[in-house]
């Protein structure tokens, strides 16, 4: 069986849990085989978790580079060179979607960006904010995809997890360097697009203040918080948990609404959740007609209450 | 400073968007044409700089010909020059191919630039690579969501903003720089930039201007093919009740049902 190859996508010396969606996908079309760019002492503390994710083998590249992605384009170029590999799969990150384009076009590969199913032949893409489903295939040999992060049920079956190591080929053209960097702080909360409950709040929401009633369910449920356009705008919530078409889309199991009116630029960014809970004032917003279940009423008393109950629930 | 924007004509968010049927390519009819909002940002980015160094912003944009009023909004805000690639041939080309017209329409037509500036994601598309193919292409380090671009001298600096914090980069130019949707508030065009922009150049060229062979564009040897389209059904309403004092119960009510709690 051909190999696939899976860039780990790591940070901090932790592994995303992207990765280990990208291992189980990368099983429908061959066996995984990792690709680790680091510095060096990296693989030891990843190899093992990449080995009982599927991982058969394990190709790791380690330099003190500060060049920045370039490492990660010219090893996987590389290795689609001598491995001849099925495709290679790269998590659909700001920086995944950047390796994938600059590798595809060295590699002369399509690209298919922004997948959400892995089959055999054909890659499924959600595209227009979740109006439209798509399907893709590749024209030409080891095509470079980039999955879009929580598509993929992860499976833990461990694999051989054989290290090979692997050279960083010298640089053949100009790159950008990394001077600093400031990780973002990560919150108590789950990651937005990863987080199986979000709750929002909009406009409706009233200020910056007022967010403490979204963030108070969002605890009683291990929720991530999202705000709309609308109220990041406002200057309520900050603007990395903008949800909708300039902001994160997210499709977890429960989306709670909270005085968010409905916009398309909204909607497009969280109207593939399984099931939608929306409170608003209005009963005529646009955000009802996708509702499963909901609430015309005032946010400031339904939201504490329906804490209140989970609270008990969970005593 | 010879600065250089990309710029795309997309189908407007606040209308429906579709394929269609046939091709499975974007239906430009079905919808509202706008100049890409990052594409306003990316164009005040360059008129920022050429305020500050002085130079020349020029637009470049690939598509069909009613890429034209893009173009126009992007001079009205007060770009410079404009080149236009629209060719029956780009119908249906891939990513691939569109980064490679990009460069070749660059590297023809603008003379040398200092700095390629580019929206970091198109609304319509998602693969969020152009850029990056474009400067791999060009042979150039390419420095992708900014949120703030310094240039010294041969040297750029980017303050690159994404989910994973915030890394400073630097780089020699020639360079690409993709710009992130909180880099600045774009202008409004005033009367007399709309006034003057339509008096401006905009240079519309073929692919053989660019020096491109049709058969390295479009659908029929792109590198991937879509091959099959449908709207997701919508999802209708479930049920909706008015709160009387016991809303936050029902909700948790519904919640226990669905077995979510």
């Amino acid at each position: 069986m051909a190999e696939v190859l899976v860039l780990v996508d790591h940070l901090e010396g932790e592994v995303k849990k992207t990765t280990y969606e990208l291992l189980t996908a990368a099983r429908t079309l061959g066996e995984p085989s990792a690709v680790l760019v680091g510095t060096p002492g990296t693989a030891a503390k990843l190899a093992d978790g990449l080995t009982k994710h599927g991982a058969e083998k394990i190709y790791v590249a380690e330099s003190e580079s500060t060049d920045f992605l370039s490492p990660e384009v010219s090893v996987l170029a590389a290795l689609v060179e001598s491995t001849s590999p099925a495709a290679v799969l790269i998590a659909a990150s700001a920086d995944g979607k950047e390796i994938a384009g600059r590798l595809a076009v060295r590699t002369s590969s399509a690209l298919l960006g922004d997948v959400v199913a892995v089959g055999a032949d054909t890659m499924t893409h959600s595209i227009f904010g979740g109006a439209y489903i798509a399907e893709s295939r590749s024209n030409t040999a080891h095509p470079v995809i980039t999955l879009r992060s929580g598509s993929i049920e992860i499976e833990a079956t461990a694999g051989a997890g054989a290290e090979e190591t692997v050279e960083v080929p010298a640089a053949t053209s100009r790159s950008a360097t990394v001077t600093s960097r400031e990780p973002i702080v990560v919150g108590d909360r789950p990651e937005l697009t990863e987080a199986s409950v979000v709750v929002s709040g909009g406009r409706g929401v009233g200020s910056a203040d007022n967010f403490g009633v979204v963030e108070t369910l969002a605890d009683s449920l291990g929720a991530a918080v999202g705000a709309s356009r609308a109220a990041v705008d406002s200057g309520y919530y900050p603007h990395q948990f903008q949800v909708g078409q300039t902001g994160k889309t997210v499709s977890p199991q429960l989306y709670i609404a909270l005085g968010i009116s409905g916009a398309i630029q909204h909607r497009a960014g969280m109207q593939t959740s399984k099931t939608i809970i929306v409170v608003n004032k209005d009963p005529d917003a646009p955000i009802f007609e996708i509702a499963d279940f909901g609430v015309v009423g005032d946010l400031f008393s339904v939201t504490p209450q329906l804490s209140d109950e989970i609270a008990k629930r969970k005593s | 400073m010879n600065i250089v924007v990309l710029v795309k004509q997309v189908p407007d968010t606040y209308s429906e968007r579709k394929l269609s049927g046939s091709d499975h390519t974007l239906d430009r009819d079905a919808t509202d044409a706008v100049l890409d909002e990052i594409n306003e940002r990316a164009v005040e980015a360059a008129l920022q700089l050429k305020e500050a160094h002085d130079g020349e912003v020029t637009v470049v944009t690939v598509g069909p010909d009613r890429a034209t009023d893009a173009i126009r909004k992007a001079l009205s805000m007060g770009a410079d020059t404009a080149v236009h690639l629209s060719d029956e041939a780009l119908h249906g080309s891939c990513a691939v191919q569109t980064a490679k017209a990009l460069a070749a329409v660059i590297t023809k037509t603008t003379g040398e630039f200092d700095l390629v500036l580019a929206g970091n994601e198109a609304s319509d598309g998602g693969t969020a690579a152009v850029p990056a193919m474009v400067a791999d292409l060009l042979g150039v380090p390419v420095l992708t969501h900014a949120r703030e671009i310094t240039v010294d001298g041969s040297s750029i600096t980017v303050r690159r903003e994404t989910d994973d914090g915030m890394t400073h980069l630097r780089a020699e130019l020639p360079a690409v720089v993709s710009v992130g949707e909180k880099i600045n508030e774009p202008r409004y065009p005033s009367f007399k930039g709309i006034m003057t922009a339509k008096k401006k150049p905009v240079s519309a060229i073929t692919l053989a201007d660019a020096g491109l062979d049709p058969s390295e564009v479009g659908l029929a040897t792109a590198t991937s093919t879509v091959t099959s389209s449908q709207p997701k059904p919508p999802k209708s309403a479930g049920e909706k009740i008015t709160d009387e004092g016991d809303g936050g119960a029902k909700i948790a009510a519904f919640l226990v049902a669905q077995k979510l709690i």
